[in-house]
Order: C-alpha cells, then structure tokens, then sequence
C-alpha cells in the first residue's frame, strides 16, 4: 500500500501541475499577506479562497489524475496485490501529494505571518477539506468509466458543495422561516464538508456576531468541545465515508 | 497432468451484452492453449477473468484448485502480458521494472532473457511515454516473463512486434512449455497458433465452440494446417 | 492696622484649629467603633480607624470629618442595615473596607451612601458585597475617587454600583465596579464626569444614564458587561476615548443609545462586542475617529434616528458594518474607513472614487431571517453581496459613504 503511495507521489511530484497549484496558493497567500497589513483581513482573503480554490482543485485534481493512472491500475492488478491496497495506496498518494501542496502554499504562509487561534482552524479546516474532496474525487472516478464523465461529476460535486448547497439551505431558511431551525440547521452544516470547515472559521473570525441571539446555540454547540469533536468527526466521515463507498465500487469494478 | 486453472459456468455481462455465456475448461501444466475466436467472443473478458480484472457474475475460477474470486496471492503464480501495454506516462522503464520488482518481492532469481534479447536495458532512462507500440510490447512481454511464473497469459503477443522480437517471443514461449509451464495465448494470426498450440480453446459469442488438442483437431479434418481445418471444423459444425 | 486686625483674627482663630483633633478608633480600646469616635468628634477632627473589622449598622457621619482608614479596617453591617451614611459636608471618607449591607427591593440599601451634601470625598474604599455600592442622592460637588466596589452577582438582589440620582458636578474618577446590576448609574444627575474608571461583568450596564445632560465621559473600559453603556432620555453626553470590548451576547451592546440628542462619541475603541453602537430615536449624534474592529454589527442605526454623523471612523474586522431595521434616511457616513471597501482610488488622493454601502444585502437577509447567520461567508452569500453592491436594489440608497477612505487612519 505505501509502496504504491510511494511510486504515486514520486510520479506527481514528475509531472509539475501539483507544483503549479502548490506555486499558485502560495503566490496567493502571500500576495495577500504582503500587500495588506491587516492580519485578519489576510486570514478573511484566504478563507474565501480556501472555500473555493481548494475543494476545486483537489477534487478535479484527483479525478483527473486517477484516471490518467487507470493503465498504472491495471497494471497493478494484474500484479498480486489487493484492490483494496491498490485504492488506499492510490489515496494515500495522491491525498498526501494535494495535502502538501496545501500545507506549503497555505499552511507555512500562515504559520509565519499570521500564526494564531484563527490560523490554526483555518489550517486545520483546510487540510480536512482537501483530503475529503480527494477522497469524494475517488468515489466519482470509480463510478465513472470515462474521464470526461469522471471529470464532469467532479464538477457538479463541487458546484453543489460550494454553491448549490447553501442555496439551498437559504432557500430552505425562508420557506420554514417560521419554526425554530437551529438544530436542522447544525444538521444540514454536517451534510457539506465545506459548510463544516467555513463553520470552524466563522467561530474564530465572526465570534461576536454569532454570540448575538441566533448565533449563541450555534456558538454554543460549535464553540464547545464537544461541538469541535463534532465537526471534525463528520469532516472525517466526509473523508472516510466516500472512500469506503470507492473501495466497494472499486472490488467489483472490471477493468 | 495437474489442472492448474478450473474454469466452471462463467458467465459475464457488460451491461447488456452478454460477454460470456457459461464458459467451463481446464488448463493443464506443460502446455500452450491458443484461444481463438472472432471479434467479440470474449476471448479477452475471459483472460481478464482469470487475472481478476473482471469480476464475473457467476461461475467459478480455480487455481491450483483455490477459487480466486476476490483473491489476489494467486497473481504470483501469473504472468500477464496485455494486448497494448499501458504504463505511467513519465516513468522510465528501468523504474517500471524496479516498481515492479519491489511490489512482488519475489525471491526467485528473474528471467531477464527477454531483457537481454530486447536490449532492453540500454533503454532503462527512457520514460514510456516516448516508446513506440513495439517496445511497449517488448517490456511487456519481458514483464510478464520476469518473474518465472507458472502460467502466462499473453493477449495477442505478436502484436506490432518486428518479426524478429516477435519470433525470439516465440522460442522464450516454446522454452517455458517446455519447462512445464501453462502458456495461455490469444492470437488472431493463425499461422502463430499453429507452430506453437498444443491445445486450441476456440470460442463463438461467448461459448467454447469447441476445446481440442491441435492434433485431434487437424486428425479430424484431415489438414495440415490450423487455419484450413478450422475454416473446415466450423463449416462441418454448421451444417 | 490692617496688619494688626489680621494678627487679631489669626489669634482669634487658633483655639479653633488647636482644637481640631485626632481621634484614634481601634479594637477593645476607649474607643472601639467609628459611631462612638463620631459621637465624640468636632467639625474639623480628624478621626484615623486602625486595623480591625467592626460592626457598622449604619455608622453616621453628621460632623465635617476626615475619617481614615489605616491598614484597611473593615466596616461590617452583617446584613443588618446599611454601613455608612454622609450626611454632612465637608467630609472625607477614605481607605475602608465596607462591606454586606442589608439587600431588599423595599429600600436600596448602600454601602456607603450620600444624602443631601457637597464637598465630600470617598476615596480608596473597597466596597464589597453592598446591595448598592456608594449612593449619592441630592448630592453636588462630590469625588469618588479610586473605590473597588465588587456586589453579589445575583441577578435579583443586585443594585448599582455608584448610583447617583439627582446630583451635580460629580467627579468620579479611578474606580473599579464589578458584580453589580449597573457598574455605575446616573439619574438625573448633571454637568459630571467620569474618567479612567474601569466597569466589568456587571448584569446590566457598565454605565448607565437616565435623564441626565451634560455629563462627560473619557477613558473608561466597558468589558463584558450586560451591555457596555446604555445612555437613555439624555441631552449632550460626551463620550471619548473610552473602550468598549467584548460586550457579548444576544441584545448586548456596546454602547446602547435611545432617545438622546447632540451627544458626542470621539476617539472611542469598540472591540469585539455584539453590536458596537445601537441607536434608536438619536437626533444629531457625531461619531467621529472611532475604531470598530472585530465587532459583530459596528452600527445599527434604527430607521427613527436622524441628523447622525459618522465620520473618519475605521471599521475593520467587523462581521457587518451596518445594519438597520427600514429606510435610513438622514444619517450621513464620510471619510470612514471601511476594511470591506473594493473600490479604487485613480487620482490617488487617497479618497475611493466610488462610494461605499456599509449596508450588506446578506446584512438585511439576516435582518429577516436570523437563522441565516450559519451561512456566513458562504460563497452564495459574498456573491449575493457582490451583485447588491455593483446594482443596489434591496439596501437602503442613501446609506453609503461617499468619500471612502483607501487605508486607515492611524490614530
């Protein structure tokens, strides 16, 4: 299974589009850092980016390149190795090459100019949001044949996630504006990665308008221990979840 | 003689094409089975079957008399040669044979005839990308040598090889039968499967038309040569 | 002559001040309470209380003293009554501990309390567990310097801290309150101030004013409380140079305003507060340099306020600028600086060419629907905000800030 990572990695590491991405997050991190002197600001800028850029990256990123490696998988299968090794090895290369290039375009900026409590949510928020929109980029690469199709469902899964989603719920706000959503509403932030992770940072950027009389409950259950356990323990269902379903679509999958 | 692959009732869909409609054969040691058939018979989704990249829908493999469905250790056991050699675009050939090498981790000394015969090795800096469709087939087919194994499977071998890579093919196949191993080939050049089969599997629609030694099967018709007693054998069957 | 008239007086005058005393209070002495040591005092004494602690239901100061207090001597009312009454002038109350008057919604009970005097001070007391803390009443030209007054807590049996009801020309200046229902508050009390006084987790204000004009009030920290400073039914307050941070919570504010005109809030910080400054009917309000940083709402200006000036403030960090509840009209914004700002400055005098909207669309969104609060940030939401800003339609029209400044004002 590492081996597999291994030889992943240092196939990624050859073709130079991650090292794009990785000099595209840190052009913006910095760019953003540089030319404003406002801290928080900086941390603002990045969130928005981090909501938006990242998901899209990494989950194209993954489909496009998981299927680009169909003839390594092939290859591989016909090699005594289980599919199930193949898949994890394939996920924990590919998952750690788009996490690096996270962490050195978003995380070390950050660590040095802006080290702090907001930081480190927004580092954390991240790097959990990455490895779930790689690990959803492998559900649809497994449900799909081709890689247009692949690449296509890799789209629509991130424009639900980050835009369609929260339509939704604004939607859904004003249609039952009259009952009292708050518990709904924790429950529907569980059902998009991307809600979870921009929660988490919310708690640290918009503490006093969420302790205002709405946001209390949300502050509350968020804010508290149990409520971090919470949101983190789904952000890493939202990672586990979808790779398990690509690991059952995958032991069944003719190639 | 040892069956070494059992192959009962398997039956394929891709959707809804029935690929293979209830396929049951065996394979002995010490042999080479030329698998034959027009386009689309299936001669390939059965190949596949046995290696595990196609999970049949019913039916049963066995190897060495274990099923394999959903196994993987029997895979050591394999060669596989496929009918266009696909690899990772930017990796050289020289790290594809070491890649390979460190996944099986077999202790058996390797077969590198094949290397040597190809001149492989004084290309090992080139990256696959850059090879033609006949030196792709040529790493293959060393791949699939490589590890001394029991059984090769080899998807239309000659396949865009120069004449002669594909004849020192021919000699390694002969050599390995001869060591008493299985050789599974498919091949739509007749000519091939006659100077090397010593069984021919033929198949029509995903059913074995028939499975008979090339001897019995030239005696029955009276030819020499394997593509006019087929024509024959078929024409008989028809009517 | 005239020199001699003056030896005259002088003469005639010495026995006054020979006579002016000391008189020493402490334990299991002659003199072992401060109502005793009162009792045998002259205008003019000087009475010094040792260390100790000392029944005090409701000590009385009737005499033009100067009571001190050495190595903090304690005065208890166990929760008998209150602990001292100042009924004279001329006094000076200084360096007690005062503490558990008598709590009860019939009376308001105070640590220390002032009825109907001028000229005292009551200075570096430490007030604890008092219903309320030091009361002035009819009282002018007091100084309340340098008290620590710590109350119960208690949500029902809380009174203010310092409480003035119908004074003038107080000063109170250096205090700490805390653990109060309001940490200090003024009914009709005029023409005071207060300065460098810090007011923390109170119930309900940290400064509250009732009917009471011309005050001023500068340097002062207002953290955590109920909500920071409520000024109500007032004319012509002074706010400036105060600070106003994490008054958190649902209706909690950091400067609440209703019904007051002319006032000035200047050079004020606001941080990380619910809602930095509510307004509601306000006429004529300028709010000037100011610093609104990481504040939930910085202003919500109520449709009935008019004539409000908002002028060379900086907003930054805030989660919204602006908001309010209608159509704002007649409240002008200039020259602030809005962080949130996107516009450009083409002939660099540092002003943006196009103007600013602190009214969000999403601000009024969740004016509507305050679940709407969780999709904060959402890419839907800057979207939504985008497209109000290039094409207002939602939004108030004349709340923006025509001269929006490009960077900070450094204060």
């Amino acid at each position: 299974m590492l081996k597999i990572a291994k030889y992943i990695v240092l196939d990624i590491v050859r073709s130079k589009v991650l090292i794009a991405y990785t000099l595209l997050l840190l052009a913006i991190s910095l760019a953003i850092f540089m030319a404003d002197a406002d801290v928080t600001k900086g941390l603002v800028s990045i969130t928005t980016v981090i909501m938006i850029i990242v998901p899209l990256v990494s989950i194209v990123y993954a489909t496009t390149y998981y299927f680009n490696a169909a003839e390594f998988t092939e290859l591989l299968v016909s090699q005594p190795i289980s599919r199930k090794n193949i898949l994890m090895g394939k996920f924990i290369g590919i998952g750690s090459s788009v996490l690096v290039a996270f962490v050195i375009g978003i995380c070390i900026p950050v660590v040095i100019f802006a080290f702090s409590a907001t930081g480190l949510t927004l580092m954390i928020s991240g790097c959990l949001l990455t490895l779930s929109f790689v690990s959803l980029a492998f559900l649809t690469s497994t449900l799909t044949r081709d890689k247009a199709k692949g690449i296509g469902l890799a789209l629509m899964l991130w424009f639900y996630f980050s835009i369609l989603f929260d339509g939704l719920v604004l939607l859904f706000l004003y249609s039952f504006a009259d009952y009292p959503l708050e518990k709904a509403m924790i429950v529907l932030a569980a059902l998009n990665p991307i809600d979870l992770a921009r929660i988490l940072i919310l708690l640290q950027l918009d503490i006093s308008a969420l302790m205002g009389y709405t946001g209390a409950l949300y502050q509350q259950f968020f804010g508290s221990g149990a409520g971090v356990a919470f949101s983190l323990g789904m952000q890493a269902l939202w990672i586990g979840v979808p790779l398990l379903l690509a690991l059952r679509v995958f032991k069944k999958k003719d190639l | 003689m040892e069956k070494i692959i059992e192959i009962e009732g398997l039956k394929k869909a891709f959707g809804k094409l029935q690929v293979l409609k209830g396929i049951g054969c065996a394979f002995e040691r010490g042999g080479v089975v030329s698998i034959l058939g027009p386009n689309a018979s299936g001669k390939t989704t059965l190949i596949k079957s046995i290696l595990g990249m196609v999970v049949p829908d019913e039916g049963t493999i066995l190897f060495k008399g274990k099923p394999v469905i959903n196994t993987f250790n029997y895979k050591r056991h394999i060669g596989y040669m496929p009918q266009i050699g696909r690899y990772p675009d930017n990796m050289k050939i020289g790290q594809l044979f070491r890649m390979v090498m460190d996944i099986r981790q077999e202790d058996t000394a390797l077969d590198t005839d094949l290397l040597k015969e190809y001149k492989l090795e004084s290309m090992y800096h080139k990256t696959m990308r850059t090879l033609s469709g006949g030196t792709l087939q040529k790493v293959s087919a060393a791949l699939a040598f490589m590890f001394n194994p029991d059984v090769l499977i080899l998807d239309e071998p000659s396949a865009g090889l120069d004449p002669f890579a594909a004849e020192a093919l021919k000699e390694k196949i002969i050599d390995e039968k001869m060591k008493g191993r299985l050789v599974l080939v498919t091949s739509h050049i007749l000519s091939e499967a006659d100077e090397i089969s010593d069984n021919i599997l033929y198949l029509i629609e995903g059913q074995i038309s028939f499975y008979k030694s090339l001897h019995t099967l030239k005696d029955e018709t009276g030819e020499h040569k394997l593509s006019k007693a087929l024509t024959k054998f078929l024409n008989l069957q028809e009517c | 002559m005239r020199a001699l008239s003056l030896k005259i007086c002088l003469l005639l005058l010495m026995p006054a001040i020979v006579r002016a005393r000391t008189i020493n209070v402490a334990p299991h002495t002659a003199v072992a309470s401060l109502k005793q040591a009162v009792g045998q005092a002259r205008n003019g004494d000087t009475i010094i209380v040792g260390q100790g602690t000392y029944i005090s239901a409701n000590t009385i100061i009737d005499k033009a003293l100067t009571v001190l207090g050495r190595n903090r001597p304690v005065l208890d009312a166990r929760y008998q009554d209150e602990v001292v009454t100042i009924t004279s002038n001329n006094v000076t109350f200084d360096g007690f501990v005062v503490r558990n008057s008598k709590t009860g919604s019939m009376r308001d009970f105070a640590g220390i309390r002032l009825s109907k005097v001028q000229n005292v001070t009551v200075s570096n007391n430490t007030l604890l567990n008092n219903f309320f803390g030091i009361y002035l009443s009819d009282c002018d030209y007091i100084r309340v310097l340098n008290n620590h007054l710590s109350g119960s807590n208690d949500l029902e049996n809380s009174g203010n801290g310092i409480h003035l009801w119908k004074c003038k020309y107080v000063l109170i200046s250096g205090n700490y309150v805390t653990r109060h229902r309001d940490g200090i508050y003024f009914e009709f009390a005029k023409k005071s101030t207060i300065e460098n006084n810090l007011s923390e987790k109170n119930i309900r204000y940290g400064l509250h004013f009732m009917f009471s004009d011309d005050d001023t009030y500068i340097r002062n920290t207002f953290r955590n409380n109920g909500s920071g400073v409520a000024v109500m039914y007032t004319r012509r307050i002074k706010m400036l140079h105060n600070t106003f941070t994490r008054n958190w919570g649902g209706s909690i504010y950091g400067l609440l305003l209703k019904e007051i005109s002319d006032a000035q809030i200047e050079g004020n910080q606001f941080t990380r507060n619910t809602t930095a400054i509510y307004m509601e009917n306000t006429e004529r309000i300028t709010v000037t340099k100011n610093d609104f940083n990481a504040n939930g709402w910085a202003i919500r200006v109520l449709a009935s306020c008019y004539d409000d000036h908002f002028t060379n403030n900086n907003f930054e960090g805030n989660s919204f600028d602006a908001t309010t509840n209608g159509s704002l009209k007649e409240n002008y914004f200039s020259n602030n600086y809005w962080d949130k700002y996107e516009g450009y400055d083409l002939n660099k005098d540092g002003i943006g060419d196009v103007p600013y909207r602190p009214i969000s669309l999403y601000a009024q969104v969740i004016e509507q629907n305050p679940q709407s609060v969780m999709l904060m940030r959402s890419f839907i939401v800057n979207l939504m905000d985008k497209v109000e800003r290039a094409v207002p339609s939602v939004t108030p029209e004349t709340v923006k800030d025509d001269k929006p400044m490009m960077k900070p004002w450094k204060r």
